[in-house]
């Protein structure tokens, strides 16, 4: 891995100089804080749209609403930028060209697959963490004070969602020499597990069911299954990126 | 950082039986390759010949199909970072990071060649000098122009001092003033360093090189010292330079020349008339006489030395310059 932090260090400051960090931590904060608020104040919102006539239909929003809100706009949301932010790593640095320049010098191509890797799952960290911290505030503030203990492992949970996303799109990028070919195979990828999410044997496994898992735990409940999905998203994620680095390897550039 | 002091006679870079396929094309046929080391190495071929793909080989980048390569006594091909530490590369169409500074990138350059402090920013310093980047060295790449881009791409492969310097048309989008100076530094790397460099440019080769290779449809067609290769290959050459307005008596002229014994080619150049001869003597006792039945007046009329071009359109028989008269 000789050249890892350096690389690190050149992919951290390249998110901060293209203002892709600060972007996606204000996007995802804006999702963190909106999902406690539309929950809150949809039934308003709607009635005095509909002039009266759904006055009575929309139930009394509950804590429960606030989280899901929060699950779901991650769901789509965040899966679509965690596939914009990594659609392009690899595959733009190819038909660029400056993966040829990195790659004649003292730098070997584990250190850069790995340092886009750390790269891309910290900022999905950081903006998942930062959304989740402003939901929970938000959450408390408009319904009550959920348990900050499961609320986080749920964050944690939405985060692993997304990182399986981002693994799948990275592999999808290393493997073809277009970012919208990559970013296409990666949403077709995330569809195809939405579908197999459906069946009742395997769909507990598929990162889209990590969602519902998160909204229980969310709200103090823990989730059966649980330990298997996270092994089973865990694995997606390992084998995506080792799948990733060993194409790299033998890849011409 | 590599040296190539006590390179000792070795030579820089081997390559026994390289070959190339990209599916059915066959991009490089065994190639068999020595560059003594030191020397600036000009690699020349028509379009699709095999150079990059040859660079990029030995560069590291790509996997040669079949056949074996050494390069500053690293094998290619075995993988990891021993390779890279030891050359310096300039691709064809340098690309960097638009949203780093010039000043920037060399020094990401020297820390991946371990460089630090005071040292490092020493050498960037230098490098920025020698390529002509130091006004420019705060500004961001994204907003370089090609050739900036060119002496930033020249800069940092030399950074690290390699022992070998691969360097892919490294002055097709300069300036002439830009071309002159970075073929003056590449020049005054023989001995220091060895200089494997392609180009389209002949004339560039025949200032700065000491030995050349042509290929051809991915095999080599020969690989001499220049000097040697002009004395083997090259045949006279006679220069009619006929005084303006005169089209019909020049194409008249050509004719003439085409259909005489001693000819093996005319081409225009400029208005000039290139006559490659096979039979000098014959050439220098009949040639005056064809002009004159031809009606051409003269403006100069001249034996001359044959170029490395002359040479490489005779070997490879394509992309002649000028277009061939009253063909």
């Amino acid at each position: 891995m000789t050249g890892f932090g350096l690389l690190l260090r050149k992919e951290i400051r390249e998110q901060v100089r293209t203002a892709r960090l600060p972007v996606v931590v204000v996007v995802f904060a804006v999702f963190g804080l909106i999902s406690p608020v539309f929950a809150r104040y949809v039934r308003e919102i709607v009635e005095a749209l509909g002039g009266g006539q759904f006055q009575g239909m929309i139930p009394e929003p509950t804590v429960a609403d606030a989280v899901a809100q929060f699950t779901k706009n991650m769901g789509q949301f965040g899966v679509l930028i965690a596939i914009l932010v990594t659609m392009g790593s690899v595959a733009t640095e190819k038909e660029r060209g400056t993966a040829a320049f990195l790659l004649t010098k003292p730098i070997t191509r584990g250190a850069f697959v790995g340092a886009k890797v750390l790269a891309i799952g910290s900022l999905l960290a950081i903006a998942t963490a930062v959304a989740g911290t402003l939901c929970w505030i938000y959450t408390a503030i408009l319904f009550e004070p959920l348990p900050a203990a499961h609320f986080a492992a749920a964050v944690a949970l939405v985060w692993l969602s997304l990182a399986v996303v981002a693994a799948l799109t990275f592999l999808a990028s290393v493997t073809t020499r277009s970012a919208l070919v990559a970013g296409g195979v990666a949403f077709g990828a995330f569809l195809v597990a939405g579908i197999l999410s459906a069946l009742p044997a395997i769909g507990a496994y598929m990162p889209t069911s990590l969602w519902g898992a998160a909204d229980q735990l969310a709200l103090g409940t823990v989730p059966d299954p649980l330990l298997g999905p996270i092994v089973a998203n865990v694995l997606f994620v390992a084998a995506a990126i080792g799948l990733a680095w060993w194409s790299f390897r033998r890849q011409e550039i | 950082m590599s040296s190539t002091a006590g390179a000792a006679a070795a030579p820089a870079i081997e390559a026994h039986g390289l070959t190339k396929r990209f599916g059915d094309v066959l991009a490089l046929d065994r190639l068999d390759l020595a560059v003594p080391a030191g020397s600036v190495f000009g690699f020349l071929g028509p379009n699709g010949a095999g150079k990059t793909t040859t660079l990029r080989i030995l560069a590291g980048l790509g996997h040669a199909s079949a056949g074996t390569a050494v390069v500053a006594g690293v094998g290619v091909g075995r993988g990891g970072t021993e390779l890279a530490g030891r050359i310096g590369y300039l691709d064809q169409d340098p690309r960097f990071y638009g949203w780093m500074t010039g000043r920037e990138l060399l020094a990401f350059v020297g820390r991946a060649y371990g460089l630090a402090g005071s040292a490092l920013r020493s050498r960037v310093d230098e490098v920025l000098e020698t390529v002509g980047l130091v006004e420019a060295a705060g500004r961001r790449i994204g907003g370089y122009s090609g050739g900036m881009r060119q002496r930033l791409g020249v800069g940092q492969a030399l950074l690290p001092r390699p022992a070998v310097l691969f360097l892919d048309e490294p002055v097709s989008a300069l300036d002439p003033e830009g071309r002159r100076d970075v073929l003056e530094l590449v020049g005054s790397l023989g001995g220091e360093a060895t200089v494997f460099m392609s180009t389209h440019i002949l004339t560039d080769v025949e200032r700065i090189c000491d030995r050349v290779a042509i290929l051809d449809h991915g095999r080599l067609v020969t690989e001499a010292p220049i000097g040697e290769l002009l004395a083997r290959h090259a045949r006279p050459i006679l220069e009619i330079d006929p005084e303006p307005g005169q089209a019909d008596a020049v194409a008249r002229l050509a004719a003439a020349l085409r259909a005489t014994t001693w000819t093996r080619e005319v081409r225009e150049e400029h208005g000039v008339l290139r006559v490659v001869v096979t039979d000098a003597e014959q050439a220098a006792a009949e040639g005056l006489l064809v002009v004159v039945a031809a009606g051409v007046r003269l403006a100069r009329f001249e034996r001359v030395r044959p170029t490395l071009e002359d040479v490489f359109l005779q070997l490879v028989g394509t992309e002649a310059p000028g277009p061939e008269v009253g063909a």
